[in-house]
């Protein structure tokens, strides 16, 4: 068996969703392969070099495949499937967007979202908002993957892959990249941070972060929010966490004035520790939190900011 | 120009599914049944494109028993024009589900697709971009905006890092995400008015395209449930647990 990952990358860095999409392709076992492909994204090659149990880095470095348009990178990517018998990729925004697109031109069946993997041709995946958890067992010759990097603990980066060019150029010439507004923090990422601080409707405004942007401050940790805090103007989608946001399971995950509906527990319940403030001692948040703490969060979040010294 | 809307009839969204004590599967027996939310968005994108005057007709399609009927039915309430239903006791894959919209999209030869971006029972998130592949159509996948331009259309995309922008050739295909607008409520004289628009009914023979499944389900079990904890008393309290107990911080 050969496995091929795409890797997610953005301006040279490879991305730690990679990691965990390596570790998932480490329990299917076999040969694992990394495809990077990008517009000047060399740096990001050596770095999938440097992870654990990658056998080779291939590396498609051209125009077309810049900004990962979903119409040129599945050709790539179908181009390059004839060797292998998985081809796996971190359920993100990206790998969601492209990876159909492989299967469907393979004729073969994607299955979405693996957080375990039970043999080479089966695997566990949440449906109905992670409501119920599916055993599926694919028959198809090329097994279509994504990974929710949640599922998985990174692969370690002790490697020393080597990096081959492929010249392959698809551009199907039916898509073109206007521009982009992405968010700019100095805080860690959502999908990796190790602790995680996140606002509901209870901020009551988009003004009253900034409490947890200090309290994030002195954890290093990443700020989120409910879909209530989003739907509410408070904060960009972007910081959303949940079913129809990010999928998060860091360390410890503090929940502030969030209520706990079904769909933001869905993005977060399996984090390690979870802490509830709230002042409605009945929210379902307390039913999943380790440690809850019923009271206004204006008075007791400063107060945490002061004593995290 | 044609749109085409692809709905979907799920469990509705604030039903607490339960999976079955055999572990077969969810438990679908007298539970109540509605359009996916992604869906309902993407009839209503196509209702305000109609709005605007750039498209003339909404063709809205939907497969599974003849129950699903009703969806078609609440999409023509809401402002489609004419119906399809493609008849099956099959439970359709994303690929099926593909390869039949690209047998109605070659006769239809609709300027635009829209799709919900996910159903939320399955949760796959694929059909659109499979139907792109099978049709070579480009996609504006978790579309947040969606402009029409002259042989083109601009999708606003909700991506990981923000947004993000493409200006695609038409024909081309939409998967909505929620915060592309927000669907209306159909009224009672639409409602009644939908029962007299024309829905057609086919069967995946019709089109000649083999539905049957390629992966298979061993089993469906209830998720692992997390224990509730221990409430403190104070910001202290909670400080020396997470320091002390939990060794987070």
């Amino acid at each position: 068996m050969a496995i091929l990952v795409i890797a997610e990358h953005e301006h040279g860095v490879l991305k730690d969703a990679t990691l965990n999409t390596v570790a998932a392709a480490q329990q299917i076992g076999g040969d694992i392969d990394v495809l990077v492909a990008g517009s000047d994204c060399g740096a990001a090659a050596e770095s999938a070099a440097k992870v654990s149990g990658v056998n080779k880095v291939l590396l498609a470095d051209a125009e077309c495949y810049n900004h990962q348009l979903a119409e040129n990178l599945s050709l790539l990517v179908t181009e390059l499937s004839a060797s292998y018998s998985h081809i796996l990729a971190p359920a993100t925004t990206t790998g969601k967007n492209f990876m159909p697109r492989v299967a469907a031109a393979l004729d073969v069946a994607q299955i979405s979202d693996i957080i375990t993997v039970e043999s080479a041709d089966t695997f566990k995946r949440p449906i109905y908002a992670g409501n119920a958890i599916a055993t599926v067992q694919s028959g198809d010759s090329v097994k279509v993957i994504t990974v929710r990097t949640t599922g998985f603990d990174a692969a370690a980066t002790e490697g020393n892959a080597t990096v081959e060019a492929i010249g392959a150029v698809h551009d199907a010439g039916v898509s073109s990249f206007v521009k982009e507004a992405l968010a700019k923090s100095d805080r860690p990422e959502l999908t990796s941070a190790r602790v995680i601080i996140s606002g509901g409707r209870g901020m009551a405004n988009g003004e009253n972060f900034q409490m947890l942007e200090r309290v994030a401050d002195k954890l290093g940790a990443a700020v989120g929010a409910s879909r209530a805090a989003v739907d509410a103007g408070f904060v960009p989608n972007d910081m959303q966490v949940g079913q129809t946001g990010k999928i998060v399971a860091p360390e410890l995950y503090i929940a502030v004035g969030i209520s706990g509906a079904i769909q933001h527990l869905a993005g977060m319940k399996d984090s390690k520790y979870i802490v509830a403030i709230n002042k409605d001692e009945e929210a379902p948040i307390f039913q999943v939190a380790d440690y809850g703490l019923v009271a206004d969060l204006f008075d007791v979040v400063p107060e945490l900011e002061q004593k995290l010294g | 120009m044609k749109v085409l809307v692809a709905v979907k009839r799920v469990v509705d969204y604030n039903v607490k599914i339960r999976v079955k004590s055999d572990e077969s599967g969810v438990d679908l027996a007298n539970v109540k049944m509605a359009m996916n939310p992604f869906c309902e968005i993407a009839v209503e994108e196509a209702v305000r494109l109609k709005e605007k005057g750039v498209v003339d007709e909404i063709i809205v399609v939907s497969m599974g028993p003849k129950a699903c009927q009703e969806q078609i039915r609440t999409a023509l309430a809401l402002g489609a024009d004419r119906g399809i239903q493609i008849e099956t006791d099959e439970e359709l894959e994303s690929l099926a589900v593909a390869k039949l919209l690209a047998k109605v999209v070659e006769e239809e030869q609709p300027g635009l697709v829209v799709l919900g971006k996910q159903s939320i029972d399955s949760d796959n998130n694929q059909t659109g971009q499979m139907l792109g592949a099978i049709t070579g159509m480009p996609q504006g996948t978790f579309a947040s905006e969606v402009n029409m331009a002259d042989g083109v259309v601009e999708v606003t995309r909700e991506i990981d890092g923000g947004l993000q922008t493409l200006s695609l050739k038409l024909p081309a295909i939409v998967t909505t995400d929620l915060r592309l607008n927000e669907p209306r409520y159909a009224s009672l004289p639409n409602i009644m008015k939908a029962k007299r628009k024309p829905l057609d009914v086919k069967t995946p023979a019709d089109y000649g395209v083999d539905v049957s499944p390629r992966l298979k389900t061993l089993k469906v079990e209830a998720p692992a449930q997390r224990e509730a904890g221990i409430l403190v008393s104070s910001v202290d309290e909670l400080v020396d647990k997470l320091k002390n107990e939990a060794k987070v911080i």
